[in-house]
């Protein structure tokens, strides 16, 4: 991290914790925020499921950057194993001191053992370092798309959270002074195994409202125009009810509302809109199913809304 | 396991709510109703334990009774761990509140300017979560149903027959032929690679940790190379079974083999589907074959009506098919084929579903008969989109599954290459 951050306590209310990602950019539903200060306050990790592109990993990096705490990111995958996550020996430097040892005739093998598998040569891994004690607090872990990863890890992760504490058997258990925020997220391509989830509170990301949906386009694109933002709001949450394989989230919305932007668009017309399907839709079926006439559709539909709202 | 919690569920419906003004009887109440309502939310069918309780009552005095909305996504955030519960608990909030007038009351004491709860229409999950809250008083309304079976075999009908089928007379021959099939299941091995390593001696990836903890025995003086190899493990399976009409000779046969494979394998998803598609997988996963059935009975609305295989294709692919196809996993298709309106969605579904699992298994019952030939349109649009074609209609055949399921049996021969039977009626 480049800038130092200002540590600041965590917030006293549901309304503070609202203002607080309010500062970020981050537009949250009040039930986001109640679970977010519960878990805050409580010192659980917080469990956030919901599709792509909704905003559940946005959550940690807000957390870290409004508290000023350290962000530690844990990105799974399949086969995710403890020399990736927790911790590594660094070998060679190992091998170094056993030479070393071996040259100067000193082979006291308790000893060398001692020294070998001490602090010096360990790697610390994301989940260690988090239990780190750190100046400006305890920082935010981030476990990004657990559900990437298997049922192992999942079982290895229940001792890490209930008790925030790692056990080294070389070097014996390492405890966390203050207890990491822990941030869990998954994007449900499989289940959780409901251990686990029960250390946390849950949380459903959805899409947001037209409402507010509005607001965060308005907030994260600055240059967009009044009717383009309505618009393409508008449309997007058309899209959401049709019968897609895959709906767009908040980023593809803002993805699409900056392409437009850069195009110089003031409002949505069958031929931009089809040409740049691709940033909101990532299936060929879907963006099929709009092409032509499935799109010219859906934007008479926003207008209508529009005349009906004005 | 007794639950010194609270009291029956037909005691806590019908308490006095007289209210006291003073705090300390207050913060007593709501622990009390804490309590209730968590017993309700389980009898809902929510897995609430004692835990969870604790938990509500240490997140209500944290976030403190606010508004209404900030009191119910406090108790969301502790008693909700999966996406498709909200919806349950949503409905048990507000009976159980709007009941109890419990949290308007509260409302009043602690802030007199808040609003009562509108009265609301039932939406969908009402009446399973009433019917949780008044188990009791139901049953003993309702008189013993004398349950109406109907032979569709071999008929699609268009109704969707709401019907119940009863799994208690199952011969004592059947569970044992089904005992017999476990016992092959736990044989077949067809293991996938996994990105894990584990110790292997003869692994080709060099192990330095245990390596060097092994030098350290000897004092470092010299190496003894440990390695590790690829972790292999069993993919998950999941089975679609049709439980339509045409079906119906085969589907208690065919629960039985599957709560046998759930019982034997770790991840097996069972979905049933006529009309629609039920997941039942955690109905499947009781020991006792009677109670797994009849769990899985009571969840199901369309026993033995039509089909609709393309339909319940196309809600497997969109709400599940990415939360269940990933690593690695068979998917087994029984059904007959035979389905009532085939079209351009089935191939369309069909071909889907292919593309996104490792393997597809389609079980067919009628290649029981002699001269099958591959010529209703359902049946030709799915085959050329399935990895195997077999039989599945006796103990044999399924014996013969568990066979193919095995890497050893891979070789897959004639009678389970689809291509095969197409070749046949060309």
């Amino acid at each position: 991290m480049d800038k130092t951050p200002h540590p600041r306590p965590i917030p006293a209310s549901i309304d503070a914790t609202l203002s607080l990602l309010g500062e970020a950019d981050y537009l949250a539903d009040r039930s986001l925020a109640t679970v977010l200060f519960l878990a805050l306050k409580m010192g659980r990790p917080i469990f956030l499921e919901g599709e792509a592109g909704v905003g559940k990993t946005e959550i940690a990096k807000v957390l870290s950057a409004t508290l000023g705490r350290r962000l530690i990111r844990l990105q799974c995958y399949e086969g995710l194993d403890v020399a990736a996550a927790v911790y590594e020996w660094n070998y060679a430097e190992q091998m170094i001191a056993i030479r070393l040892a071996e040259a100067e005739g000193n082979i006291d093998r308790d000893r060398l053992s001692h020294d070998v598998f001490s602090d010096r040569f360990l790697i610390k891994r994301p989940l260690l370092q988090a239990l780190e004690p750190d100046t400006s607090g305890a920082p935010v872990l981030l476990i990004d798309e657990l559900d990437r990863t298997d049922e192992a890890f999942e079982a290895f992760l229940l001792e890490v959270l209930a008790d925030f504490q790692v056990t080294i058997p070389e070097l014996g258990t390492v405890k966390a002074t203050h207890a990491p925020i822990v941030v869990i997220t998954s994007n449900r391509t499989r289940e959780i195994h409901d251990a686990l989830k029960r250390r946390c509170l849950y949380h459903w990301v959805g899409y947001p409202t037209a409402e507010r949906e509005l607001a965060i386009v308005r907030t994260k694109v600055p240059g967009i125009g009044k009717k383009l933002s309505q618009e393409i709001v508008l449309f997007v949450q058309a899209l959401r009810k049709q019968d897609l394989f895959k709906a767009p989230g908040v980023a593809e919305t803002l993805d699409w509302a900056s392409a437009l932007t850069e195009l110089d668009a003031v409002a949505l017309d069958p031929a931009t809109v089809s040409d740049t399907l691709g940033v909101l839709l990532k299936y060929q079926d879907d963006i099929a199913r709009l092409e032509g006439s499935g799109a010219k559709e859906l934007i008479e539909q926003v207008r209508a809304e529009m005349r009906a709202a004005e | 396991m007794t639950d010194p919690l609270a009291p029956s569920l037909s005691g806590f419906a019908g308490r006095p709510s007289s209210a006291s003004g003073r705090g300390e009887a207050s913060a007593g109440r709501l622990a009390d109703n804490i309590v209730h309502f968590a017993r309700a939310l389980r009898a809902a069918g929510l897995p609430v334990g004692p835990g969870a309780v604790l938990d509500a009552l240490q997140a209500v005095q944290t976030a403190g009774v606010g508004t209404k909305d900030d009191f119910y996504w406090t108790l969301h955030a502790v008693f909700v761990k999966r996406h498709e519960q909200s919806i349950i608990f949503e409905q048990a909030f507000r009976i159980f509140f709007r009941k109890r007038g419990y949290l308007d009351q509260l409302m009043a004491m602690l802030l007199p300017q808040a609003p009562g709860a509108p009265a609301a229409p039932p939406p969908p999950a009402a009446t399973r979560v009433q019917d949780a809250l008044f188990a009791e008083m139901k049953d003993k309304l309702k008189p013993e149903e004398r349950e109406i079976e109907l032979d569709t075999t071999y008929t699609v009908s268009d109704r969707e027959l709401l019907q119940k089928k009863d799994f208690a007379q199952m011969t004592a021959e059947e569970i044992a032929a089904a005992r017999l099939a476990i016992a092959r299941m736990v044989l077949s091995l067809d293991e996938v690679k996994t990105r894990r390593l584990t110790p292997d001696r003869r692994g080709h990836v060099i192990d330095m940790r245990r390596t060097l903890r092994a030098s350290m025995k000897a004092g470092g003086a010299f190496i003894d190379l440990k390695y590790l190899g690829v972790k292999t493990k069993l993919p998950p399976i999941v089975a679609l079974l049709d439980i339509s009409g045409s079906m119906s000779d085969y589907t208690r046969l065919f629960l039985h083999f599957l709560h046998a494979v759930t019982d034997a394998r770790k991840r097996v998803h069972t979905f049933l589907f006529g009309t629609r598609l039920t997941n039942v997988t955690r109905a499947l996963k009781a020991r006792d074959p009677d109670e797994a059935l009849s769990a899985c009975s009571a969840s199901v609305l369309d026993w033995s009506g039509g089909t609709r295989i393309a339909t319940s294709l196309h809600v497997f692919n969109k709400q599940w098919a990415r939360r269940m196809l990933g690593h690695g996993a068979i998917v087994l298709l029984i059904t007959d084929g035979l389905e009532r309106d085939p079209d351009d969605r089935l191939a369309f579904e069909i071909d889907r579903l292919h593309r996104s699992c490792r393997r597809l298994i389609w079980l067919n019952p009628l290649l029981r008969f002699e001269g099958f030939e591959a010529k209703a349109k359902g049946i030709q649009t799915i085959l050329p989109h399935v990895d195997e074609f077999r039989p599945i209609h006796n103990l044999e055949s399924m014996a013969e599954l568990t066979r193919a399921l095995s890497a050893q049996g891979g070789r897959r021969g004639h009678l389970g290459d689809p291509k095969e039977w197409l070749r046949r009626v060309a």
